[in-house]
């Protein structure tokens, strides 16, 4: 096979083609390792998609998969490798364990080519964050690829890696996945183990796929769901994920929320989507109007919840165990907070400061106390118009990749790009970005979001929108 | 608004040692980040309860049975300082 019909196939295909014995493992292994690794060579002139490449890659053997690569994102700790969280704070640190995501790939017969660039600790919208340098979308090398796991994404999009592992607290594998034209999963809160994974946002945090299209995503998936021994929050999923095959889209009912496809949104990007809704009724779902009044607030809720959340997890970099330290501290105290000053970056410090301030005494009922039970109201609203509804239909991002360094400077205007997202991390649902289109020549994500455990009808749904959108993926390859 | 104070003292509090040109591009920051967060003290949340957990999910326990743990020289190996069997850290009191 030669190397521009090898980078063609999905993982799946690939998987297939070695265990028919038309495609050597090794080959493609060695196809993608060389590229990510010419990648990471190139420095700024190249997208900055990885932290780290393998010199030489296990190649895996198992089946399903039988040696297809993966890319990871920078923070699953995987031992043996750097496993860095896109931060200062713990460059050059090798754990000495896996994450048991990775681990069910590798099982499965992954082979892992690479680390993925991200935002610091998994904190920001466009991987500027990243204390290793932010990555560009090759869709448009001044342009964002969104984040945090923007490196998985652009990686994917630009055929360094036929597919990436990646994570979602408030919209880090769907934005990142609209912004480069693939697809992107959040798994239901639970479906995968978190072992393994540095903690951002503990009770929001969650694994999942980024992937060339739907069949790819549910593959992934299939492979890592399941109860955990070493996450008891993770779950036994309810069935089997299977291979997405529908053709049609009769008898469901696609609901939009009003509060999420209007204002804010810009014009390009509801163009896109509402030829996306043509299409879904073409195909035979009904469109319904539903309300989510409550979905306008989840932003602010989750940026007290989050940083809340973060900075209690990001207490233990503190120079004691692993990761940077100080030099020639006075004291303790004096270790511990130059420390985490010299290895943290702006937006992580700001949100450590943020969630150490609403957590502090007196402001707790104020913030936290108050941001949960508004959390509780936003999964009542998302239960309601699934009563009337089959799922929730947004856009993903509110625009589509911007220019690197245009939102950098302003917090919060940083943070609205996760506004149709958040929600969904809040009731802990899942939710899938596919590629519905193009806006001034750039991708544009439909999301569609689902009932706990739905996963198995929402590919599904996916599956049936992509072959009938049919978008072109490959002007992005480089 | 957040004063220069109140980033102090919560920078105190966060382990978190600020340089002086740090300090009030952080107070003016939170504060927008606060007042847009300030939006959801607008709604009646009172019989509300607050989430504990998104998923439906009792108490799981395992048997308190020993097991291996990680061992002491994997453990020490990322270290910045070690000393003997333990991580070496500079006195709480110079």
């Amino acid at each position: 096979m030669s190397s521009p019909d090898l980078l063609a196939l999905t993982a799946a295909q690939a998987a297939e083609a070695i265990v028919a014995g038309s495609l050597d493992a090794a080959e493609l292994v060695e196809s993608y390792r060389s590229r990510a690794q010419a990648d990471r060579a190139a420095r700024e002139e190249g997208l900055n998609c990885f932290t780290w490449v393998a010199e030489e890659s296990e190649i895996g053997t198992a089946q399903p998969l039988a040696g297809v690569p993966v890319a990871v994102k920078d923070l699953f700790c995987t031992a043996g490798a750097p496993s860095q969280s896109g931060s200062r704070i713990l460059e050059g640190y090798i754990p000495p364990y896996t994450a048991t995501a990775v681990q069910r790939l590798t099982e499965a017969g992954a082979s892992m080519i690479a680390k993925t660039n991200q935002d610091e600790f998994a904190m920001g919208s466009s991987n500027e964050n990243s204390a290793y340098g932010p990555v560009r979308n090759p869709w448009d090398r001044t342009r964002v690829p969104g984040g945090s796991s923007g490196g998985s994404a652009a990686a994917v999009a630009a055929g360094l890696a036929p597919w990436a592992l990646g994570t979602d607290t408030g919209g880090s594998i769907r934005q990142p996945a609209a912004l480069c034209g693939i697809v992107g999963l959040k798994p239901t809160y639970g479906a995968v183990s978190r072992y393994g994974m540095i903690a951002f946002a503990s009770s929001l945090d969650q694994a999942g796929p980024l992937t060339r299209d739907v069949r790819d995503a549910a593959l992934m998936l299939s492979l890592m769901v399941g109860q955990d021994p070493a996450d008891a929050t993770s779950l036994q999923f309810p069935e089997q994920i299977g291979v997405p095959c529908a053709e049609r889209l009769d008898g469901l009912r696609l609901g939009v929320p009003g509060e999420l496809t209007g204002e804010g949104i810009e014009a390009g990007v509801l163009e896109a989507f509402r030829a996306a809704l043509k299409t879904a009724e073409g195909l035979g779902a009904e469109i319904v109007e539903v309300q989510l009044p409550h979905a306008p607030h989840a932003l602010a809720a989750y940026y007290v919840l989050a940083p809340a959340e973060a900075s209690s997890n990001l207490a233990r970099f503190d120079g004691v165990r692993y990761g940077l330290r100080a030099e020639n501290p006075t004291d303790l105290l004096d270790m511990y907070t130059r420390t985490r000053h010299d290895g943290f970056g702006a937006e992580v410090k700001r949100r450590i400061m943020l969630g150490t301030y609403a957590l502090s005494s007196g402001y707790y009922d104020a913030y936290y106390g108050r941001a949960q039970r508004v959390r509780t109201m936003i999964a009542r609203d998302f239960a309601t118009a699934f009563g009337e509804v089959d799922f929730i239909l947004t856009p993903t991002a509110p625009t589509v990749a911007f220019e690197l360094g245009e939102k950098t400077g302003d917090p919060l205007s940083m943070y609205l790009n996760d506004f149709c997202t958040v929600p969904m991390s809040l009731a802990g649902i899942p939710a899938i970005s596919i590629p519905c289109g193009l806006s001034g020549g750039l991708p544009v994500g439909l999301q569609l979001a689902g009932p706990a455990f739905s996963e198995n009808r929402l590919l599904d749904a996916a599956y049936a929108m992509e072959s009938v959108l049919a978008f072109d993926g490959s002007p992005a390859r480089v | 608004m957040i004063d220069r104070d109140e980033v102090l003292h919560v920078a105190r509090l966060a382990r978190l040692a600020l340089s002086e040109d740090e300090i009030e591009p952080m107070a003016r920051e939170l504060s927008a980040v606060l007042d847009h967060v300030a939006t959801i003290s607008e709604l009646d949340l009172a019989d509300v309860p607050p989430t504990s957990h998104v998923v439906e999910v009792t108490g799981r326990l395992r048997p308190d049975e020993p097991r291996p743990c990680l061992p002491r020289e994997v453990a020490l190996e990322q270290a910045p300082a070690v000393d003997q069997d333990g991580f070496l850290v500079p006195s709480p009191q110079a």
